[in-house]
């Protein structure tokens, strides 16, 4: 274990920023490395400028056995030795920092922008490269060719670019160029919260509304010192749940039409929007816009919505029983799932997969159980997992986690507890920091918030569990054939601008 | 095969009877078209103007009141929870699309929905609208409450709209996002490779004024200062009915 010792804190509580050790950067490094060999995984590696103009970096490390969170940070140098040789884990993470702030991580085996934004420091601008312009792997010989693909699709979908590198038709590697969807989140976020932060964090991602907003609220909770009713908790799970059941569900519809297989892929289609309108009777927002707020919700729920909620939970649960499991019963679909795109469980690990295409290749990870937040710390939700890490084992760990979904939410609405859904809010407290972990339904969702001395957001760093997972997709698809790439593409679901923010 | 056709009639038919029948059902807490009473406001409150986090509202000098703007409204209800004098209040109105930009102004005696026909695509399109959907910057709930559409329940090809995948089979753009810096020129690109006659669409608050972006330097305010756009879609995201509403008045197949 390593000699230099981390502060230890928990999901959700607030800590003063100058109790965080400082090192060198090279015991940092050596630190990082051995807590990952350890069972840590890296969160997050929020880099900002302090005012006197040092690069400070904070690790964000998250031990599951424990249930501890692990802080330790350092100056930036300009130039470091790279951390992703040794911890690969980072590699996305190294990029990032060196295109905000225009640093060089040396040694690092593919060092290029991840969203090609602006440099935040401002005498840095213009030194940004045109969108997508960037060096890519290429490939030689006969019969070798690239196929380059986007940023506009062919569907009604994000924008991404994707370059494959195939001899014939087997892909052997998938070039992910994103950036597309930036907009500049995070530096608009410096300086809050502000009347729009609560929006901005709602459309992180439209379709983890709920997730995300849940996450940025308890960092802001934590930070202001307030706690939150039971009865809010309790609603911001159910809006979870569902958020997880609607994603899930039209997943599964997409992972069917992929393939041609139309029954489920209509009936999942439609069941969606059954579940999405669940969430509208919460707060009359499909995506659960306006639901989530600092010390609660802004919305209750009367009995007679509850009932409303149970019987259209009840009619959507046998839908989706009948158009789901035709679909595991039926040879023609299994034979396309199974050992399409698969990823080993030292491969997930390794590389930081985090959601249910983590769970997919066995990796026994959730947040609502290893850092219990809200809700969870009461109730549990069973973790499902497989084994075949495969476009199967990634299609049937979504059908299980429905299922316990349901359970939950039906367990929630009969014993909702009694009280307010909100409590006054109080102003944030100065040069704090609070690390914010929530299970999104595309996995673990981390918010990183630290205070000035005036109580305003010094940075507000967001990752995505897209972040951590895009280089899952890129590695699922080697050896694969090119036309696996939607299928395999669909069963990982990963948002673009949850990743480009 | 037999659990196939089993779940089949399970499942029932579903595609909903709108437009020749009643509208699908919203839920109870719908936020719809906002609406401006008549009414006076208290001397120089702007309690409403300083509420919205996108700007969306200003004080009229004719009415004395407040104008807002739906184009760049995200519809989070503060200026009604601001609003001493309950002037005002969302409505379930879901009827949201407007053809010229300026009837996207809601102000006390605007009526109960503005005008979405455009004569062009009435007379071009009336039957068969091909789209090109192109994303550009946002969060992806517009695109997903216009993926519905194509689901059965929504049925969209029934009225000869479709999505399709190449700029060149395409009438016009569907277009979401405050449009990025990163994605501008491919946006471009896609619109010039649409031919004439080519109409576009701008779907969501994003895409109309930068929805919750708005003045970012990373972004566009929307695609007007890009495109010319005929059809206004309001929202945060909009309901896949108003997406809906709004195609169907654009093109003159309600009214």
């Amino acid at each position: 274990m390593t000699s230099f010792v981390f502060l230890s804190t928990v999901n959700g509580q607030a800590i003063n920023r100058a109790e965080i050790p400082v090192f060198d950067f090279k015991d940092l490094r050596a630190a990082i490395i051995d807590y990952v060999k350890a069972g840590a995984r890296i969160s997050g590696l929020p880099a900002w400028r302090e005012d006197d103009g040092r690069l400070r970096m904070v690790a964000v490390l998250s031990m599951p056995a424990s249930g501890d969170i692990l802080l330790g940070a350092c100056d930036m140098p300009d130039s470091w030795r790279s951390l992703t040789p040794d911890c690969p884990s980072a590699h996305w993470f190294e990029r990032e920092i060196a295109e905000i702030w225009q640093v060089m991580p040396e040694g690092h085996p593919w060092l290029k922008p991840i969203r090609f934004q602006p440099p935040r420091d401002l005498q840095l601008q213009g030194k940004i490269p045109a969108i997508g312009i960037t060096g890519f792997f290429s490939i030689k010989g006969e019969e070798s060719h690239e196929v380059a693909v986007g940023p506009v699709h062919a569907g009604i979908i994000e924008p991404g670019h994707f370059r494959f590198l195939c001899h014939g038709e087997t892909v052997y590697h998938l070039e992910i160029s994103l950036g597309y969807q930036h907009r500049g989140v995070e530096r608009a976020m410096t300086g809050g919260p502000g009347p729009r932060s609560i929006h901005y964090m709602e459309t992180l991602a439209g379709d983890t509304t709920i997730g995300h907003a849940t996450a940025y609220c308890r960092a802001v909770e934590a930070l202001s010192g307030i706690h939150v009713p039971p009865r809010a908790e309790a609603i911001r799970a159910i809006a979870a749940e569902l958020e997880r059941i609607a994603n899930h569900t039209g997943d599964l519809g997409a992972l069917a039409g992929d393939i041609g297989y139309l029954p489920t892929m209509s009936y999942c289609g439609r069941i969606r929007g059954d579940v999405l309108n669940m969430t509208a009777i919460l707060c009359g927002n499909r995506f659960g816009r306006g639901l989530v707020r600092p010390s609660g919700t802004a919305y209750d729920l009367d009995r007679e919505l509850i009932e409303l909620l149970i019987t259209r939970l009840n009619s959507a649960e046998k839908d989706l029983k009948g158009a789901v499991e035709i679909m595991f019963d039926t040879p023609s679909v299994l034979a396309r799932f199974e050992g399409t795109g698969a990823l080993s469980e030292d491969t997930a690990r390794e590389i930081g997969l985090v959601g249910p295409a983590a769970r997919a290749t066995g990796l026994d990870c959730d947040v609502r159980r290893e850092f219990p937040y809200g809700m969870y710390r009461f109730a549990q939700v069973h973790t499902c997992t497989w084994t075949t890490g495969d476009c199967f084992a990634r299609a049937y760990v979504r059908w299980l986690e429905i299922k316990a979904s349901i359970e939950f939410i039906r367990r929630q609405l009969l014993e909702l507890p009694e009280g307010p859904v909100s409590l006054n809010v109080s102003p944030l407290r100065g040069d704090m920091l609070a690390v914010s972990l929530a299970e999104g339904w595309r996995g673990e969702i981390c918010h990183v918030a630290a205070t000035d001395s005036k109580g305003r957001f010094a940075f507000y760093k967001v990752i995505d569990p897209s972040f951590h997972n895009w280089f899952g997709l890129a590695l699922a698809l080697r050896n694969q054939q090119i036309s696996d790439f939607p299928l395999c593409n669909k069963s990982f679901n990963l948002s673009y601008c949850g990743h480009d923010l | 095969m037999l659990r196939i056709i089993k779940t089949r009639i399970q499942q029932k038919y579903r595609t909903m009877a709108y437009p020749d029948g009643p509208p699908p059902e919203l839920p109870s807490r719908f936020t719809g078209r906002p609406v401006v009473n008549h009414g006076t406001c208290r001397d120089g409150c702007d309690l409403c103007i300083a509420a919205c986090p996108v700007h969306a509202i200003h004080m009229s000098l004719d009415t004395e009141g407040p104008v807002i703007d739906t184009g760049r409204c995200i519809f989070c209800r503060a200026c009604e929870e601001a609003c001493p004098a309950g002037i005002i209040h969302f409505s379930r109105e879901y009827r949201l699309a407007t053809s010229p930009r300026h009837e996207l102004f809601v102000q006390a005696g605007s009526p109960e929905h503005g005008p979405a026909r455009h004569e062009v695509a009435v007379r071009f399109f009336n039957r068969s609208l091909k789209l090109r959907q192109v994303s550009a910057g946002g969060c992806n709930a517009c695109e997903a409450d216009t993926n519905v559409l194509a689901t059965l329940a929504w049925d969209l090809g029934r009225f000869g709209i479709q999505f399709v995948a190449s700029p060149r089979h395409a009438d016009g753009l569907l277009i979401t996002g405050p449009v990025t810096e990163n994605m501008r020129l491919a946006l471009e690109k896609t619109y010039a490779a649409v031919p004439d006659p080519k109409i576009v669409i701008a779907v969501g608050s994003c895409a109309i004024a930068g929805g919750p972006y708005v003045d970012h330097p990373e972004q566009h305010n929307g695609v007007s200062d890009i495109l010319p756009v005929d059809l206004f879609i309001p929202g945060c995201p909009p309901h896949p009915l108003t997406i809906l509403d709004g195609l169907l008045r654009f093109i003159g197949r309600v009214g």
